[in-house]
C-alpha cells in the first residue's frame, strides 16, 4: 500500500507524506495574508467609523451565524477524524466521518444561503435604498459581503477536495496512506479559523 | 509506517478520545464570546471576542491541526504569517492613527449615495 | 576563443544517448510533461513572448517621446500603452523570469534532486500563468487600461473608462501561478537536499529562490485580495475605497504597496543568486562572506515587508508614517549594499575572466549600485517630494529591474545555456551583446534621472520643447537596447542546432548542477549525488589562487564513493 502512495521525486513515504503537510501550511501562510489584506481594511474602517461599523453589525443575523459556526467546529471535528482514521487505516470510519464533513459543509452553505436572502430582503447589499443611514454603515456591508463570501468560496473548493477523496477512497484508487487526506484536512480546518475570526468581527460587533 | 515522532491511535475509540473534548472545549466557548457579545463591556468588548477566538484558533491548530506534533517545520510554516500580519496591521495604523486632519476620510462629509454612478463611467 | 572554455570543450562530440531532450518526443511529451526542466522551458517559451509584448509597448512609449508633440499616439492610448508595458513587464516578465525559468530549471540539479516538491503543481502553475496572460492580452485587444500598472483608487474604481476589470483579473490569476511556485521552491529546498547538502553549504541562488519564494508566498495574496477589493468596488459600486462614501483610497495604496515593494525583491533577490554564481565562477574564488551573502538575502526578504510606506510620500500620508517608512527604507539599504561589497570583494585577487556571462554580472553590479544609490534618493523625504511622479523614479526603477534584473536574467542564461542546451553559444557574438546591453542601456535611462531632476513628470505623451534633447537621447538608446536584446535571441536559437555540443562541465564550477551530463538525463543524476563540502571550491579556503596556473577547484559534490 505504501508503494502505491510514493511519487516522484521522493524517496520515503515520510518525506512525502512530511513535505505535503508542510507544503500545504505554506499555502496556508498565503491565504492568511490574503485575508488578513482585507481585515485590515476592516480594522482601519472600523477605527475610524466606530459607531456606524456597530450599528451596521447589530443588522447580521446573528442566529444564522451562530449556527454556522457552530456547524463548522463540528465539521471540523469529523474532519479530524477522517484524516486520523485514514492515517490509522481505518477505512469505514474515515468514509463516514468525510461523508458527514460533506454534509456539514453542505448545511453551513444553506444557512449562509438563507442569511443572504434575509441580508437582501433587508435591504442590506450597499447601494440605493440601504436600510442605514450612516454612509459608513455601507463599507461595514461592503466588507461583510466579501469576507463572507470569499469564505463560502472556499468551503465550496474544500467541498469538493473532501467530495473528491471520498469517491476515491470509496472506489479504492487512492489508498488510505496518502497524504492528501491530511492535507485536505488541513485546508478544511483553515476554512474553519477564518469563520472563527469573522463571526465575533461580523456578528457580534456591537451587541451590547 | 509511523509519523513524525507521533504515536499514531489506531483505534476509532482513541481517536474519538483524543478530539471529543476539544470540540467540546470549542463549543463551549463559541457559547461563551456569544453571551459575552450581549454583556457591556465597552472597550473590552471586541478584545475579549478576539481573545476568545484566539483561543478558539489556537485549540483548532494545535489539536485538529496537528500542530502538536514535534516538528519544528511545520510549526515554523504555521507561524511566519502571523508575524507579517503584524508588520501590515502596525505600520498601515501607524499612518491611519497619527494622520493629519485634512488627509483623514471624513474631511469630505461621506453621503451615502455619489451623485454619479460608481461603477466606472463618473469622469466620462 | 574565452580562456575557460577553449580546453573544455570539445567540438561535436556526440551527445549522451539519453537527455531530457530526447527522452520523450512530441507536443504531448511536452504539454503534459512534470519534469522542472521541461517546464523550465515551457515558462521560457511564455515569458519571452510577453517580453517582446512589453518590449513592444516600450518601443512605441520611446518613439512617441521622441519629439514633444503627441504625434503618434493620444493622450489616452499612450496611457493605455504605459500601463500595458508595465503590467506585462512586472507580472508577466520580471516577476516570472529568473524564479520560472532558471530556478526551475537549476534548484532541483543544484541541490541534487529529481525534481521539483510536487511536480504536477509546477505544470499547474504554468497553465495558469498561460491563462493569466491570455487575459492580459484580451485587456490588451478590449481597448487597454489606462490607470498605469498601481491601479490606484478612485482612478480605477469610479473614473478609468479602461477594462479594469480584465486587467485586474490576469494580475489575479497569475498572483495563483506564483504562489504555487513558490510553495513548489520552498518545499522543495526544506525537504529535497542531497545527503550532506546542509543549509551554509547551499549555493548562493538557492538561497537566493529561497528567499524570494518566501516574499512571493506572504505578498502576492495581499496583491490577490485587494484587487478583488477594487473590483468588487467597480463592478459592484459597494463602497471600500470611495473617499465620498467615507472609505479610505489611502489605505489602497498601503495595501497595495504592501506588495509592490516586495514585489520589487521578488524581481531582484534571484538576479543577486545568479550573480553570486557567476561572479565566484569567472572570478575562480571562494564567494567573499558566505554566510553575510545569506544573511543579507534574509534581511533583505523580512525587511523589504516594512518599507512601502516610501512610495506614498506625498499621498497625505501621515508625517510620523512617512519618517518610519523613511528610516526603515534606509535600513533595507545596507544589506544590498554588503552584496555590492561583497561581489567587489570577490572578484579581488580572483583570475578574471571576461566571458559574456561575466560581463553581464559586472555590468549589474554597477548599475544595481547606480540604482540602489538613487533608491536612497528618493527614500529621504525631501529629495522625494521634489522628484516624485518624475522621470527621476522611472529612472531608478528600471536601473534596478531592466539594468538590474534583465541583465542577470541574460547572463545566467548565457552561463547555465550549456547546462539546459547541451551547446555553446558563440563568446565572441556573446560578448558584444553584454557589452552593447550595457551603454544601450546607460544611454537609455541616465538622461532620465537629468531630466527627472529637472523636473519632466512621467506619464506624459507631451513635454516642454526643454527636455527633449533628453528624450532623444533615451530614445536613441531604447533602439541600441532593442537590438542587444535581440541578438542573444538570435545567436542562442542559432546555437541550438550549430553550437558546439558542450561537455558536463565547461566553466569548470563547482556546483552539483555540473556534475551530470549537458544536457542532464530525465533523473538529473544517474546515482542521487553526496555532497562533502560547500560552494564554490575554487581554492583552496583561507588561500588566494595561484598567480598563473588554473586553481585546482573541486566540485561540491558528486557520485557517492
Ligand atoms: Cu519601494
Amino acid at each position: 500500500m505504501s508503494e502505491a502512495a510514493l511519487h516522484k521525486p521522493w524517496r520515503s513515504l515520510r518525506r512525502q507524506r512530511e513535505a505535503a503537510e508542510f507544503g500545504l501550511w505554506v499555502f496556508l501562510a498565503s491565504e492568511v495574508m490574503f485575508f488578513a489584506c482585507a481585515l485590515t481594511g476592516y480594522a482601519v474602517n472600523r477605527v475610524l467609523w466606530p459607531e456606524a461599523f456597530a450599528a451596521a453589525a447589530r443588522e447580521t443575523n446573528v442566529l444564522y451565524g451562530t449556527i454556522n459556526t457552530g456547524i463548522l467546529l463540528t465539521s471540523s471535528l469529523t474532519m479530524a477524524v477522517a484524516a486520523e482514521s485514514a492515517r490509522a487505516g481505518l477505512r469505514r470510519l474515515t468514509l463516514v466521518c468525510l461523508g458527514v464533513t460533506i454534509a456539514f459543509g453542505l448545511a453551513f452553505l444553506m444557512v449562509k444561503g438563507l442569511e443572504y436572502a434575509e441580508d437582501i430582503e433587508k435591504h442590506l447589499v450597499p447601494g440605493p435604498g440601504f436600510r442605514l443611514d450612516q454612509p459608513a454603515a455601507q463599507i461595514f456591508f461592503a466588507f461583510y459581503w466579501l469576507l463572507t463570501a470569499v469564505h463560502a468560496l472556499h468551503m465550496t473548493i474544500g467541498l469538493c477536495l473532501v467530495g473528491t477523496l471520498l469517491a476515491q477512497a470509496w472506489r479504492g484508487s487512492r489508498p488510505l496512506s496518502s497524504p492528501a487526506f491530511e492535507a485536505a484536512g488541513l485546508y478544511w480546518h483553515f476554512v474553519d479559523l477564518v469563520w472563527i475570526f469573522l463571526y465575533p468581527l461580523l456578528y457580534l460587533a456591537g451587541r451590547s | 509506517m509511523t509519523g513524525l515522532g507521533e504515536d499514531v491511535p489506531l483505534t476509532a475509540g482513541a481517536i474519538w478520545r483524543r478530539t471529543l473534548p476539544v470540540w467540546a472545549a470549542l463549543i463551549l466557548l463559541l457559547g461563551a464570546t456569544l453571551g459575552l457579545a450581549y454583556v457591556p463591556l465597552g472597550r473590552f468588548a471586541t478584545a475579549t471576542a478576539l481573545g476568545i477566538a484566539v483561543v478558539k484558533g489556537g485549540l483548532v491548530m494545535l489539536f485538529f491541526m496537528q500542530l502538536r506534533k514535534p516538528d519544528p517545520l511545520l510549526r515554523l510554516a504555521a507561524s511566519t504569517a502571523l508575524f507579517f500580519v503584524a508588520f501590515l496591521l502596525i505600520l498601515t495604523f501607524a499612518d491611519v492613527l497619527t494622520r493629519s486632519a485634512p488627509s483623514q476620510p471624513g474631511t469630505v462629509m461621506p453621503r451615502s449615495q455619489p451623485e454619479l454612478p460608481a461603477t466606472g463611467q463618473r469622469g466620462f | 576563443m574565452s580562456g575557460l572554455t577553449a580546453e573544455r570543450a570539445i567540438p561535436d562530440r556526440p551527445g549522451r544517448a539519453e537527455n531530457y531532450l530526447t527522452a520523450e518526443t512530441g507536443l504531448a511529451s511536452w504539454l503534459l510533461t512534470t519534469d522542472h526542466k521541461r517546464i523550465g522551458l515551457l515558462y521560457m517559451a511564455a515569458i519571452t513572448v510577453f517580453f517582446f509584448l512589453g518590449g513592444a509597448a516600450a518601443f512605441l512609449l520611446r518613439l512617441e517621446l521622441f519629439t514633444p508633440e503627441g504625434d503618434l499616439l493620444s493622450a489616452d492610448s499612450y496611457n493605455r500603452a504605459f500601463t500595458f508595458h508595465g503590467v506585462v513587464m512586472v507580472w508577466f516578465f520580471l516577476i516570472p523570469s529568473i524564479p520560472n525559468i532558471l530556478g526551475n530549471f537549476m534548484l532541483p540539479l543544484m541541490i541534487g534532486a529529481k525534481d521539483l516538491a510536487f511536480p504536477r503543481l509546477n505544470l499547474i502553475s504554468w497553465y495558469i500563468f498561460v491563462a493569466a496572460g491570455l487575459i492580459a492580452v484580451y485587456t490588451l485587444v478590449s481597448g487597454g487600461v489606462d490607470t498605469g500598472w498601481t491601479f490606484y483608487t478612485p482612478l480605477t474604481t469610479a473614473f478609468s473608462n479602461g477594462n479594469v476589470l480584465a486587467a485586474a483579473a490576469a494580475v489575479f490569476v497569475a498572483g495563483f501561478s506564483t504562489i504555487a511556485t513558490a510553495v513548489n521552491f520552498i518545499a522543495t529546498v526544506h525537504l529535497l537536499r542531497a545527503p550532506g547538502l546542509t543549509w551554509f553549504r547551499l549555493p548562493l541562488f538557492v538561497w537566493a529562490i529561497y528567499a524570494t519564494s518566501i516574499v512571493m508566498v506572504l505578498a502576492t495574496p495581499v496583491l490577490a485580495m485587494v484587487l478583488l477589493l477594487i473590483s468588487a468596488e467597480r463592478a459592484f459600486g459597494i463602497p471600500i475605497f470611495d473617499p465620498l462614501r467615507g472609505g479610505d483610497p489611502i489605505l489602497f495604496q498601503h495595501l497595495f504597496w504592501f506588495y509592490s515593494h516586495p514585489a520589487v525583491y521578488i524581481m531582484i533577490l534571484p538576479s543577486f543568486g545568479v550573480i553570486s554564481e557567476v561572479v565566484t565562477c569567472y572570478a575562480r574564488r571562494r564567494v567573499f562572506g558566505y554566510s553575510f551573502m545569506v544573511y543579507a538575502l534574509l534581511w533583505i526578504a523580512l525587511v523589504g515587508f516594512l518599507v512601502w510606506g516610501h512610495h506614498m510620500f506625498v499621498s497625505g500620508q501621515s508625517l510620523f508614517a512617512n519618517l518610519v517608512f523613511s528610516f526603515l527604507s534606509f535600513v533595507v539599504a545596507v544589506p544590498s549594499a554588503i552584496k555590492v561589497f561583497n561581489w567587489t570583494a570577490t572578484l579581488y585577487r580572483g583570475q578574471i575572466v571576461f566571458d559574456a556571462p561575466m560581463i553581464y554580472a559586472l555590468g549589474f553590479i554597477g548599475l544595481f549600485t547606480i540604482g540602489g544609490l538613487t533608491g536612497l534618493f528618493l527614500a529621504s523625504v525631501p529629495v522625494d517630494i521634489h522628484v516624485t511622479d518624475t522621470y527621476f523614479v522611472v529612472a531608478h526603477f528600471h536601473y534596478i529591474m531592466v539594468g538590474g534584473a534583465v541583465s542577470a536574467l541574460y547572463g545566467g542564461l548565457s552561463y547555465w545555456w550549456p547546462k539546459i542546451t547541451g551547446r555553446m553559444y558563440p563568446e565572441a557574438w556573446a560578448r558584444f551583446a553584454a557589452v552593447m546591453m550595457f551603454f544601450g542601456f546607460g544611454f537609455t535611462f541616465f538622461p532620465m534621472f537629468i531630466m527627472g531632476f529637472l523636473g519632466m513628470p512621467r506619464r506624459y505623451h507631451v513635454y516642454p520643447q526643454e527636455f527633449q534633447v533628453w528624450h532623444v537621447l533615451a530614445s536613441g538608446g531604447a533602439l541600441i537596447l532593442a537590438v542587444a536584446y535581440l541578438l542573444p535571441m538570435g545567436y542562442l536559437a542559432w546555437s541550438l542546432i550549430w553550437g558546439r555540443r558542450a561537455i558536463a562541465n565547461p566553466w569548470g564550477a563547482t556546483g552539483l548542477e555540473w556534475q551530470t551530463s549537458s544536457p542532464p538525463p530525465t533523473e538529473n543524476f544517474d546515482t542521487p549525488p553526496v555532497v562533502v563540502q560547500g560552494p564554490y571550491n575554487y581554492h583552496p579556503e583561507h588561500e588566494g589562487p595561484p598567480a598563473m596556473d588554473r586553481e585546482p577547484h573541486s566540485p561540491q559534490g558528486g557520485q557517492p564513493v
